[in-house]
């Protein structure tokens, strides 16, 4: 694989324009300085308690997400290309599940194939027709972008059911003003603070029609427990809304309400951060207690709003991705600004015998995962592993999706080294409500390991502030 | 706000009470050790459980009282409910599961003095260095409660981990008093002696006022100022008078903020009230015991009254 562009110093030609003051600020740095401050953001955080579980690590179930202290700098010109393909693409996602969810015009128009939604897990047959307020599946979405040179972005995912990680985007931010104002005096930086009031307004503006009064909008985590409990509190408590659990929550008298020290209280928007099969037992999943009986009509009655949609997963399934650039197509009438990544859908034979024979080149994801769980990359597998997963491919190949194997732009790195280069991703996150709202900037996830393109924080990534600089 | 999170804030101040309440009676215990005494410590240690109201848990897992075995139980020992440890823990998890009702000061007062005290390794502590821990847990309370006090909004967040301090703290004071009530009884005090004297000074360091008993008094301890001292005295902040004035004013308050008045708020005046009309000689003579196991279920009950009326559990 040829070198990696490099966001701080392009392919060598010198450094590039937006790194030019942070490039020389880092030259008076002494390491062990840098070192020492990360040290204090760490152990800030740590007693701020931003902190995420890990699945099945039994041995400390509370860790911080490693944090960088270089930051990761996009000019007003790039963010604002970045910006019209994003807006544009949450268009087309919403207007595909309005559509998905009644006439399915794009079946009809022989574009997406029917099997592939019909099919598919992450399809809810229970939403269709269902009219959920402004037309709005998913209000608040990250899409997953990754640079591979100078002029070239792609998107790499999008995550339209309960993207988590704004969170470390605000307080990476809080972090960094923290510890170098100095940056921040000689940098034009746009501001991301106002994420969690846009997220209230998001919110708010969805609420069922015909409220004689102030929408009541809740936060609904799983509890303590989970890997993201952190952000579901952080974003109630910078939204000044309850955060609630499902045993907090009643249907009753057609609406959904929930108990207080003065009795029962009518909630009209929530944002959920469980997954559709725990939302009500009486739909789903029977055994989940996560959830609320009886919610899933009280939605479908109109009575209540909740964020993202049930079923808006139909969106951000790895198969339907392979289909983007259509859809975009379809529902704009414009090409799409921002490029997918080219993908193999091991479903197609042609593309199947592809991928089998050029494993060492591929990544290989599975259609429903996320996290970075059970993924191949060919080129730092070895040959053990590669023939194990050309064997769970051919068992099921309809549950996996391959990609050549991309060169992450990369940016320098506080490491055990020194400062080094490493592979990141950039997730910006949208709002969609009255109208789109864009936090500039996003999280920046790097991998820390040297070489490794897997940035998730389940396998040992890391985060960036992330800078977009004004005019 | 949501009535498990009434619950859990309530809680939540109740166990950090609970924490710096065991570590002044641990503190105690370990003085009274440490003195040259004819038949050993057992009795102390066994009024020290019995104070903690955790005698029963203690016995259950060991034979005798080693104060090595006592220390370890009361500070470190996850399986007993009030022990330092558990109750650090417990308030940590409610204050968790409500970070959105905590100031940004509070968690992280009491998320560090979580994440400190769980790291130590009960097997490396030095038994002759006990005493800075016992400060450590206590200034770690000091701040939490500087910083709820500084920081909090004045709304229903603030009233219930009010009612949770001094529910917790009237019911740690009535306790040691019934555990020793008798060596406060009228004829101790011709008996006197030394050690009478340093089981009174015990009551009183107990409750951090062995210095400021005798500034309000101006005299040697004598048992029945002692009980005044703890039951009756408006100045002593942590006499079972003092308590009770911060419940009413918070159960008040609550009130007036949700605009009801409530079974609770009758029964907090009704024990106020036996406070403030009563004089020791009265107490005394109906039996000092049996005026605090009377209060003790009184305490009790307003707990379980509060969590009916608000909803804390359905």
């Amino acid at each position: 694989m040829a070198a990696a562009f490099d966001e701080m110093n392009g392919t060598g030609g010198g450094v590039r324009e937006p790194y030019q003051f942070v490039h020389q600020w880092l030259q008076t740095q002494e390491i062990e300085d840098l070192r020492r401050k990360r040290g204090e953001a760490e152990a800030l955080f740590r007693r701020t308690g931003i902190t995420f579980a890990v699945y099945g690590d039994e041995a400390t179930t509370e860790r911080l997400i490693p944090f960088d202290i270089i930051p990761r700098i996009l000019s007003a010109s790039e963010w604002r290309r970045l910006a019209a393909g994003i807006e544009q693409r949450v268009r087309a996602l919403n207007a595909f599940m309005y559509d998905i969810y009644h006439r399915q015009e794009i079946i009809r128009a022989g574009r997406v194939p029917e099997d592939l939604i019909i099919q598919n897990p992450a399809f809810l047959a229970e939403m269709m027709c269902v009219e959920p307020a402004r037309g709005i599946y998913s209000h608040i979405i990250g899409i997953d972008i990754v640079r591979t040179s100078e002029n070239e972005f792609f998107v790499l995912e999008d995550n339209t059911r309960t993207p988590s990680g704004v969170s470390y985007m605000l307080e990476n931010r809080e972090a960094m003003m923290h510890m170098f104002p100095e940056l921040f005096s000689r940098n034009r930086v746009a501001a991301v603070e106002d994420y969690p009031e846009n997220l209230r307004i998001t919110l708010e503006s969805v609420a069922p029609e015909g409220l004689d009064r102030e929408p009541v909008v809740v936060v609904l985590t799983p509890g303590i427990y989970n890997s993201a409990y952190f952000e579901h509190s952080f974003l109630a408590d910078q939204m000044g809304v309850e955060l609630v659990e499902g045993q907090d929550l009643v249907v009753m008298d057609g609406a959904l309400q929930m108990k207080t020290t003065q009795g029962l209280k009518q909630v009209d928007v929530v944002y959920r951060r469980i997954d559709d099969a725990y939302l009500d037992p009486l739909v789903f999943q029977k055994d989940s207690v996560l959830g609320v009986p009886g919610i899933f009509d009280v939605y479908r009655a109109g009575r209540l709003t909740i964020v993202n949609a049930p079923g808006a997963g139909i969106a951000d399934d790895k198969s339907i991705y392979t289909y983007m650039p259509d859809i975009v197509e379809f529902y704009t009438g414009r090409s799409p600004i921002l490029k997918n990544v080219p993908t193999y859908v091991c479903r197609k034979p042609d593309d199947l015998k592809y991928v089998l024979e050029h494993l060492p080149e591929l990544v290989v994801k599975q259609v429903h995962g996320s996290g970075g769980y059970g993924m191949l990359v060919g080129p730092a597998a070895t040959k053990d592993e590669i023939e194990m997963f050309a064997m769970k491919i051919k068992a099921v190949p309809d549950r996996y999706i391959a990609q050549p194997t991309l060169a992450l732009s990369t940016c320098p790195t506080l490491v055990d080294q020194g400062i080094a280069e490493r592979h990141l991703d950039l997730r910006p996150f949208v709002l969609v409500g009255d109208r789109v709202r864009l936090t500039p900037g996003g999280l920046t996830r790097v991998a820390l390991r040297p070489g490794s393109l897997v940035v998730n924080s389940s396998q040992g990534g890391g985060t960036k502030d992330t800078w977009v600089l004004q005019d | 706000m949501l009535g498990r999170t009434a619950n859990d804030l309530f809680w939540m101040s109740r166990y950090i009470e609970r924490a710096e309440n065991i570590a002044r009676l641990l503190e105690v215990g370990y003085r009274i050790a440490l003195l040259p005494r004819e038949g050993g410590q057992d009795a102390e240690w066994f009024s020290t459980l019995r104070s903690a109201g955790c005698e029963k848990g203690y016995l259950g897992k060991h034979g005798s009282y080693d104060t090595r075995d006592v220390v370890h139980f009361m500070l470190f020992d996850a399986e007993n409910p009030s022990s330092v440890y558990s109750s650090l823990a417990t308030a940590r998890r409610n204050a968790r599961a409500q970070r959105t009702a905590l100031t940004r000061e509070m968690w992280e007062s009491l998320n560090s003095a979580w994440l400190e005290f769980s790291a130590i390794d009960p097997d490396t502590i030095d038994f002759n260095k006990l005493p800075p821990l016992f400060d450590w847990i206590k200034e770690r309370s000091a701040l939490f409660r500087g910083a709820l006090l500084n920081t909090i909004l004045r709304n229903d967040t603030f009233y219930f981990n009010q009612l949770g301090t001094f529910l917790e703290r009237a019911d740690n004071t009535a306790r040691i008093l019934d555990v020793k009530y008798y060596v406060l009884l009228p004829h101790n005090e011709m008996v006197g002696g030394e050690i009478d004297s340093v089981q009174w000074a015990a009551i009183l360091r107990s409750v951090s006022a062995h210095r400021s008993y005798r500034w309000v008094y101006k005299d040697s301890y004598k048992p029945w100022q002692i009980a005044d001292y703890l039951i009756l005295n408006r100045q002593m902040p942590r006499s079972l008078r003092s308590c009770y004035e911060e419940v009413v004013a918070a159960l008040d308050e609550l009130g007036a903020y949700y605009g009801n008045r409530d079974g609770c708020q009758s029964l907090a005046h009704e024990t106020r009230k036996l406070l403030t009309d009563a004089d020791m000689s009265a107490i005394f003579q109906s039996g000092l015991h049996e005026f605090l196991e009377e209060f003790i279920a009184r305490n009790n009950r307003l707990g379980c009254e509060i969590s009916t009326t608000y909803h804390f559990t359905d």
